[in-house]
């Protein structure tokens, strides 16, 4: 604002209102103007979270809000932390989460290094490929359930035509062996645009002129990948890899629509199980401990992600 | 190595983020890992350390 708009304004000013701004500091005038942000925070994020700490060391059950709470100390955490079926939870987890960063990286990195390639229609192949990434992920999760029919699925012919197997003769989600890996294709597809995106950025900022000098030195293209494209482009794969690794651990409308967790808990994902205690046991007191036990580990993931954000700002 | 050492008996941020961050990844693959259920019980608290530790060191000097 330029200094005679401010002159403007600051005439318009009623002249009640002016002599109380007059009367207040700048520091008292900039924490006018937080306070409003600082409060919608605390209410909206730290309260719950401090409650659902709150929650976490008692045995509170939300649909019974009449009975006496009774303080059960690390109770819950001790249940969670020694039940096996959590366990098995966590391991469908880490599978999924595991597989789908592999497959993305390698796939999103491979078509991020042939759309930086200048060929006729990069754009509209660019476009075509992140198309998966705008849909929902219910409408996602309800299209692949389409896909993995055994008897009208599209997938299922696809896999038949390259095996020769009977397309009918396999379920990609009612078996238990192939379930895991149903989720992990279907999530595959819709986020591997995003993996290249980012890779797609860290690819178009290397400058040609290491290349040139690359060329200059007559480094073969072999060598160029590993030594110029691959370090230069490793911060932006570690920032997609976090990227993904926190989001996909707080996987849950894809999974649910796909396979509903099943078949048995092959495919029940952390906040799959921890969405049915919460709302289907309604183990208040233990779904919390359950909720803070995930919001350590993703808020860990997350500090290390802060900290590799800030080593590729100081590049 | 001793240079990472100094750096942790210095209270220096690089050395301590360095471990803060170790911790949390062992505690996550603590978590996750389908081979022990002991080590699956004491993910979570070393979890929990290399987090707290994670935001204490990072005001410490550079």
């Amino acid at each position: 604002m330029t200094s005679s708009a401010l002159t403007d304004a600051a005439n318009k000013t009623p002249e009640g209102i002016a002599r109380r701004i007059r009367g207040l500091s700048d520091r008292t005038i900039a924490w006018i103007f937080v306070a409003p942000t600082i409060f919608l925070l605390l209410a909206v994020n730290i309260f719950p979270l401090i409650w659902t700490i709150r929650l976490s060391f008692t045995d509170f059950r939300v649909n019974r809000p009449n009975n006496e709470v009774e303080w059960v100390g690390l109770r819950n955490y001790q249940r969670i932390l020694s039940d096996p079926d959590v366990w098995s939870t966590m391991q469908a987890t880490a599978h999924f989460l595991i597989w789908t960063i592999v497959l993305q990286v390698l796939i999103g990195f491979t078509l991020a290094y042939l759309i930086n390639k200048k060929f006729k229609g990069n754009d509209l192949w660019t476009t075509i490929i992140v198309f998966p990434m705008m849909l929902s992920p219910a409408v996602v999760g309800n299209f692949w359930t389409f896909l993995y029919q055994p008897q009208i699925g599209l997938f299922n012919y696809v896999v038949a035509f390259f095996t020769g197997a009977d397309p009918a003769s396999f379920s990609m989600i009612g078996d238990v062996n192939l379930a895991p890996w149903a989720i992990v294709i279907a999530d595959t597809w819709m986020w591997t645009p995003f993996v290249m995106l980012i890779c797609l950025a860290g690819l178009r900022s290397i400058p040609d002129s290491i290349y040139e000098a690359a060329e200059c030195d007559r480094a073969s293209k072999w060598r160029q990948f590993w030594t110029i494209t691959i370090p230069m482009a490793l911060p932006f794969l570690m920032l997609a890899v976090l990227f993904r690794g926190i989001e996909n651990f707080k996987m849950f409308d894809l999974v649910v629509q796909l396979t509903g967790g099943g078949p048995g808990n092959t495919t029940t994902l952390t906040s799959i199980d921890l969405k049915r205690e919460a709302f289907e046991r309604w183990r208040t007191g233990y779904s919390s401990a359950y909720a803070v036990i995930l919001f350590v580990t993703v808020f860990g993931l997350a500090s290390i992600y802060v900290k590799a954000l800030n080593k590729v700002k100081e590049r | 190595m001793t240079g990472f050492i100094a750096g942790l008996l210095g209270l220096r941020r690089g050395p301590w983020e360095m471990l803060a961050s170790a911790l949390i990844a062992i505690g996550v693959v603590m978590l996750m890992q389908p081979f022990s259920l002991w080590l699956y019980s004491y993910s979570f608290i070393v979890t929990l350390v290399g987090t707290v530790m994670f935001i204490v060191v990072s005001h410490f000097r550079e």
